[in-house]
């Protein structure tokens, strides 16, 4: 039995959202007699924690604790419009378009704040924590709550903001080819190292070091999630998981858990990463995407440290020992390439 | 056949039910106890997402008949939290953000605590057998490793009662 080591190097660029025929989504925020805010979406969060950071931006903007935040999602009959959480774009598409409904919320907060305290709302200003004071003048404040009650009750009037962000459409020049296909793009580079034990076919993966440039972590810890939980699916993509492992035939195709392979916890490499900051001009308090590029990047890593631990180079996914028996067969028959 | 009265605890709370032939342990425990924590994965013992504890085993309640229960005292992620206070275990996931989608925490937790039940200071080994019939789509299973030994540890400092 030979075990042999590799190292493999791969860099990603991942395009932030989609082209299509124009990339719209809306974010609509009013506020609650008790100074909650509500922001209705038609956003999914699928698992990755959309609404977490959704409700961080909101908070943000507003001037308000992220727990009087109240995130509706997903009501696509009543909802106002998403085209929807794919393309990475969720962060960007959506924070934009709840920076803009945010802001308008806020401006009508404070004028309401500013009736009651009876100076300018331009005056004013939050505390983050629930009230609303004169500059410089801490003692004259009005909490959240009163001017809500007083926007209701008093003066008749919604506390409330739209937002919308549009990526326009994109038409590609006729000339040269060049487009705008997207609104910004994160990066990454992942190296990957191997163990191949060239008689059994086997790949271990040994570990996963990545740096990924992501424009501005909103959340660091969920951007660390998407990076591990990533770097997971990435080599299970490489390596094992398949509907057809004999594509275009259907034979043996997995029909449970049971034969659906994926790597559990005993299979899983060390992971590493690190993340960088390059802020977007465009994206929501500079933020790219970095939901799917997570899962790209480790996967041509591996390969190449396939190639560089035994020679031989598999350019179909996933790489099952079958499959790199069959190319050492042949490697060792025919001189290499 | 016929449907039959069926008694167990769950979570500390005496049960009486009429369960029918073939029922499932996991469809009593979420449609008739309303204990939703307790997921439905792949209902064919595969995932690992209703592992429940009966009689203070580890079991997947999708392969559980539910008349089988008599007289069992089963625990389910209900009754891991005491008192209002979470179990070391799901501080540790929040802790170590071992938890994305959520669909398979529940199972993972009382996996988990019946590792820890039996081995309080489990080797990391330990741990990745105890969890290896639970599936994860989306953590990458490193922060749920390190979550169960955070526990272990969090667990090591505290009185025995508390555990
Ligand atoms: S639902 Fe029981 S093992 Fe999947
Ligand atoms: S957190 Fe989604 S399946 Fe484990």
């Amino acid at each position: 039995m030979t075990r042999l080591r590799g190292r493999g190097i791969s860099a990603v660029n991942y395009p932030t959202g989609m082209n299509l025929g124009g990339d719209p989504s809306q974010a609509l925020i009013h506020a609650t007699t008790t100074g909650n805010f509500v922001v209705t979406l038609s956003s999914v969060d699928l698992g990755q924690g959309l609404r977490t950071i959704m409700t961080q931006i909101a908070a943000e903007v507003l001037g308000v604790p992220p727990e009087s935040v109240i995130i509706d999602t997903a009501d696509t009959d009543t909802g106002p419009h998403c085209m929807g959480t794919f393309a990475s774009r969720a962060t960007h598409r959506i924070g934009n378009a709840i920076i803009m409904a945010a802001t308008e919320a806020r401006n009508a907060l404070l004028d309401v704040a500013g009736e009651e305290l009876e100076v300018a709302a331009a005056d004013l200003e939050t505390d983050g924590d629930g009230r609303i004071a004169v500059k410089g003048v801490p003692g004259k404040s009005i909490s959240v709550l009163d001017a809500a009650l007083a926007a209701h009750f008093k003066y008749g009037r919604t506390i409330s903001g739209r937002g919308i962000y549009l990526k326009p459409r994109s038409y590609p020049d006729f000339e040269t080819g060049a487009m705008d296909p997207d609104s910004c793009q994160a990066h990454a580079c992942t190296i990957a190292e191997v163990e191949v034990d060239t008689e059994t076919g086997e790949v271990r993966v040994l570990k996963l070091t990545s740096a990924y440039e992501i424009g501005r972590a909103l959340n660091p810890m969920m951007v660390e999630q998407q990076i591990v939980g990533g770097s997971w699916m990435g080599m299970s993509h490489a390596l094992y998981e398949t509907t057809e492992p004999y594509y275009p035939d259907r034979a043996h195709g997995p029909v449970d858990f049971a034969e659906y392979l994926m790597p559990g916890p005993a299979d899983i490499p060390q992971y590493d990463a690190v993340i960088l900051e390059r802020p977007s001009a465009s994206g929501p308090f500079g933020a790219k995407g970095i939901g799917e590029m997570t899962a790209n990047s480790p996967i041509p890593a591996i390969a190449n440290a396939i190639f560089d631990a035994c020679g031989v180079r598999i350019d179909e996914l996933p790489i099952t020992p079958e499959k790199l028996l069959r190319a050492l067969d042949a490697a060792a028959v025919a001189p290499r390439r | 056949m016929r449907s039959s009265f069926v008694s167990f605890t769950l979570n500390g709370e005496e049960k009486e039910l009429l369960i029918a032939p073939g029922q499932r342990l996991v469809d009593v425990l979420r449609e008739q106890c309303g204990a939703m924590g307790t997921r439905n994965g792949c209902g064919q013992g595969g995932c690992g997402a209703c592992t429940v504890h009966v009689d203070a085993v580890p079991m997947l309640s999708c392969l559980v008949l539910a008349e089988l229960a008599e007289g069992c005292d089963i625990l389910t992620i209900e009754g891991a939290a005491r008192d209002r206070t979470l179990h070391a275990l799901q501080e540790a996931f929040v802790a170590e953000a071992a938890t994305q989608c959520g669909f398979c925490t529940a199972g993972m937790i009382m996996a988990a605590k019946a590792l820890l039940d039996r081995d309080p200071a489990p080797q990391r080994e330990a741990v990745v057998e105890a969890l290896s019939g639970n599936v994860c789509r989306c953590t990458g299973y490193e922060p749920i490793i390190a979550a169960v030994l955070a526990a272990a540890a969090m667990l090591a400092r505290l009185p025995a009662a508390a555990a």
